[in-house]
């Protein structure tokens, strides 16, 4: 039996109503948790005066600089003690969970008891980044709680100016348009870049996130300074008796509606079988006895949205690699910039093209870690020093797929020129 | 003399193959297509013909352990001992027989866990830590959250939006919710109040000066002491000196407002990605229950539902009708504050003589 509640009168009003309620959680705890009374008393504190009352510190556990988010009460009595004495000191953990957020049942229960065990019992699946976030713990229980979780082969998430925990999407596990192995990319870049996570040193935060394909689930271009999305060259793939199922249920207004007239590049187009053309680069597929889905695979730009319409119809190609854009993040400070095209496209299957990749992301860690200004994001940095110079700096090859169009105006020295036109042959000369 | 006994951490990220549901694992990078046999579950296909059924079902995101052992039970007796969870909080149980599904659902509906958030329904709502946790919030996430989805979880439990419609909420300007086909973000109308008396002992002055996107701080004597002053002319009342300043605060009782943001979207399908824009502001922080947010989320949700087209997404359906027609649909007033003069601002002008009469 914990100690009386605190009275909760805004609290309780978030009781009702039929979505799962965080405050009926938290009282199921606080029947044996002073801890969770005294988070009630201090969250019915915030909902009365409508301001938050943590504070920050520094805390963290043997061998590692971030991955402990302190945080202790300002409510306190006149002599300086904690007005909500149990609840002064709740701390977070952020641990990384597994690639796609994975679990089984044995493992969630031994998580909730060395929670119970070590800290509040309260847990958030999961943080916007992509952690596991144990919440409450007091300063003297976060090595032990960190220790038991790390016995179970659990690792910290990322804090402060470092690598961040990463996410991935469901991808091959449960996704017919996966076209890389997320799962296994994002395993291999938080492993190699341990150090850069534990021990925060980076001018400010860095993230990867992986989605296997262009709906990036993952939010990666928004959110991420290194986002790899799944594509695929060759052609989307059909399948006949799919395609002749979804049009005899749908019909054709539902075809030109919601399918050929929301291509984006007006790729598809609805022909008499006997007239479809021909090539390398065209993808056809029968949708009754007399009509056909022409897909003229040179204009599509893999943005999904047929293929998830009329899925298992449609299917994603064969030739499979990724898509990376670099620069993503959110407000602070120069308003939210979206990560743009650095790499239009790189095979992601063998060994040798997962040491290419890597390779990659090492020299952008690099040159973020010598070249961007403390509090700088990747996207800043490119904004402030411009993409061309970014490229050169990380040993990448222009390509027009980086821009939505040319520059629009004139103001730049152009004195190089035959030098670049040069250059632009011999990338001609190399890919032919 | 002896050092304390102290352990040495094993660093490493762990591999997520023990955790997967065995069909997931057998049919790994090899699944051909998926259907959605009714709202809430998820039918996927693999290349060798092997099925699995994930029944996807909404929780709190800030759960006591009660909680998740419930969830672990009802998987263990009526799933097959595995789960994951989604960006959005909710956690999808895979089993291998259609049998399975039904009984699966009624268990979780029986406990509290509305089941759906699959296709083009009203998703759980990505959100931040809020009162409950953060050190610089303007607001409740989590009660922000479960007010909206206690009026929108009919709309979670069936298909029957145009498209998937995801929403976040922010409890600061940093939007660390992220973007959203609507975004509730707290907004802030004053400038900092700032505590002279601790400026000099807590913040590193320039680190401030430094994080103001207007350059409105400066450095000052007050009384004496290093401080640091802002010229509220200028100030955007973003917020962003108020974490490394906390004597710099941001937050005020009356003065933190909500706004709406609408038509932000990750994916590239059709459109390429947009982030979400300004719709409505000044609306009352109003704890407990937010009703004045409540309101204008769904008349924006109705409006949308009946107006859009099927697989428009609220940034296609806001392209196809127009500015104008949002604002006259939805009935949200258009204020100047709507009209972008950030840096690069006027690219979001309308520079051409298309207008719709």
């Amino acid at each position: 039996m914990a100690k009386p509640m605190h009275p909760t009168p805004n609290l309780d009003q978030l009781e009702t109503g039929p979505w799962p309620s965080f405050v009926t959680g938290i009282k199921r705890l606080a029947k044996d948790s002073d801890m969770a009374v005294d988070l009630l008393g201090q969250l019915e504190h915030s909902y009365e005066t409508r301001m938050g009352h943590w504070k920050g510190g520094t805390l963290g556990v043997v061998g590692y600089g971030g991955g402990i988010i302190p945080r202790f009460s300002e409510i306190k009595n006149p002599d300086g003690s904690y007005k909500f004495p149990d609840a002064g000191e709740f701390h977070t953990l952020r641990i990384m969970p597994a690639a796609g957020m994975h679990y089984d049942t044995g493992t969630l229960r031994k998580l909730c008891d060395i929670w119970v065990k070590h800290g509040s019992g309260l847990i958030a699946l999961h943080g916007q980044s992509g952690d596991i976030m144990f919440q409450g713990a007091s300063s003297e229980n976060v090595q032990k709680a960190f220790d038991e979780f790390n016995e179970l082969g659990f690792d910290l998430g990322g804090a402060g100016p470092a690598l961040r925990t990463s996410a991935s999407c469901v991808g091959h596990a449960r996704c017919e348009m996966s076209c890389y192995d997320e799962a296994k990319a994002h395993h291999q870049v938080i492993n190699k870049f341990l150090d850069d996570l534990h021990r925060p040193a980076l001018p400010y935060k860095f993230k990867f996130k992986f989605s296997g394909c262009p709906n990036d689930c993952t939010n990666s271009i928004q959110r991420s300074d290194f986002a790899t999305i799944g594509t695929w060259r060759d052609n989307i793939r059909t399948d006949e008796g799919m395609a002749k199922k979804w049009f005899a249920k749908n019909g054709i207004n539902t075809l030109v509606n919601t399918v050929t007239g929301m291509c984006p590049t007006r790729a598809m187009q609805i022909k008499a079988t006997k007239d479809v053309a021909k090539g390398e680069h065209i993808t056809s597929v029968a949708l009754d006895g007399s009509q056909s889905l022409e897909i003229d695979n040179k204009n599509c730009v893999r943005c999904m949205h047929c293929i998830n319409v009329m899925t298992g119809a449609l299917q994603i190609g064969k030739d499979r690699g990724v898509t990376i854009l670099m620069g993503g993040k959110s407000v602070l400070k120069i308003g939210a910039t979206m990560g743009s095209v650095v790499i239009p496209f790189m095979p992601l299957n063998t060994d040798e093209d997962y040491e290419a990749y890597l390779d990659l992301a090492q020299r952008v860690m690099d040159f973020f870690a010598e070249n961007a200004l403390e509090h700088e994001r990747t996207g800043e940095m490119i904004e402030r020093i411009g993409l061309a110079n970014f490229l050169e700096g990380i040993e990448v090859e222009i390509d027009p797929n980086m821009i939505n169009r040319p520059r629009m105006n004139p103001y730049t020295n152009m004195v190089g020129w035959d030098e670049e036109v040069a250059k632009a042959e011999a990338r001609k000369a190399a890919a032919a | 003399m002896a050092q304390p006994q102290v352990r040495k951490p094993v660093e490493g990220f762990l591999d997520n193959k023990k955790f997967l549901h065995p069909k997931f694992a057998a049919n790994y990078g090899n699944w051909k297509y998926h259907d959605r046999p009714r709202p809430g579950v998820l039918h996927h296909v693999s290349n060798t013909g092997d099925e699995v059924w994930s029944v996807k079902a909404g929780t709190q995101r800030q759960m006591d352990h009660y909680t998740i052992r419930k969830l672990c039970d009802i998987v263990d007796k009526f799933g097959e001992g595995f789960m994951r969870f989604t960006m959005r909080s909710n956690v999808e149980i895979a089993v291998s027989s259609a049998a399975k599904v039904d009984p699966l659902i009624a268990e979780l509906e029986k406990n509290g866990f509305p089941v759906g958030g699959t296709g083009n329904s009203v998703s759980m709502v990505a959100h931040t830590q809020g009162w409950l946790h953060c050190d610089i919030p303007g607001t409740d996430a989590s009660g922000v959250v479960k007010s909206m989805m206690d009026n929108l979880i009919d709309e979670y439990r069936h298909e029957r939006m145009p498209n998937r419609v995801k929403l976040s909420t922010s409890c600061c300007e940093i939007n660390c919710g992220g973007q959203a086909d609507i975004a509730v973000v707290v907004q802030y109308t004053k400038p900092p109040k700032i505590n002279h008396d601790l400026v000099s002992a807590i913040c590193e002055r320039p680190t401030v000066v430094a994080r103001c996107p207007v350059a409105a701080i400066r450095p000052t004597i007050i009384n004496g002491k290093p401080s640091l002053e802002i010229d509220e002319k200028k100030c955007v009342c973003c917020g962003a000196c108020y974490p490394p300043c906390p004597p710099m605060q941001i937050n005020d009782r009356e003065a933190n407002k909500i706004a709406i943001w609408v038509g932000g979207k990750n994916s590239n399908a059709r459109s390429k990605p947009t982030f979400h824009k300004l719709v409505a502001a000044g609306l009352p922080n109003n704890a407990p229950r937010w009703p004045e947010v409540n309101a204008v989320v769904g008349k924006i949700l109705k409006t949308y539902q009946e107006d859009g087209r099927p697989w428009e997404r609220m940034a296609d359906w806001i392209d196809r009708i127009g500015w104008p027609s949002f604002f006259e649909k939805t009935d949200l007033p258009f204020t100047k504050y709507m009209i972008d003069d950030w840096r690069g601002g006027r690219v979001n002008l309308n520079a051409s003589a298309h207008v719709r009469f």
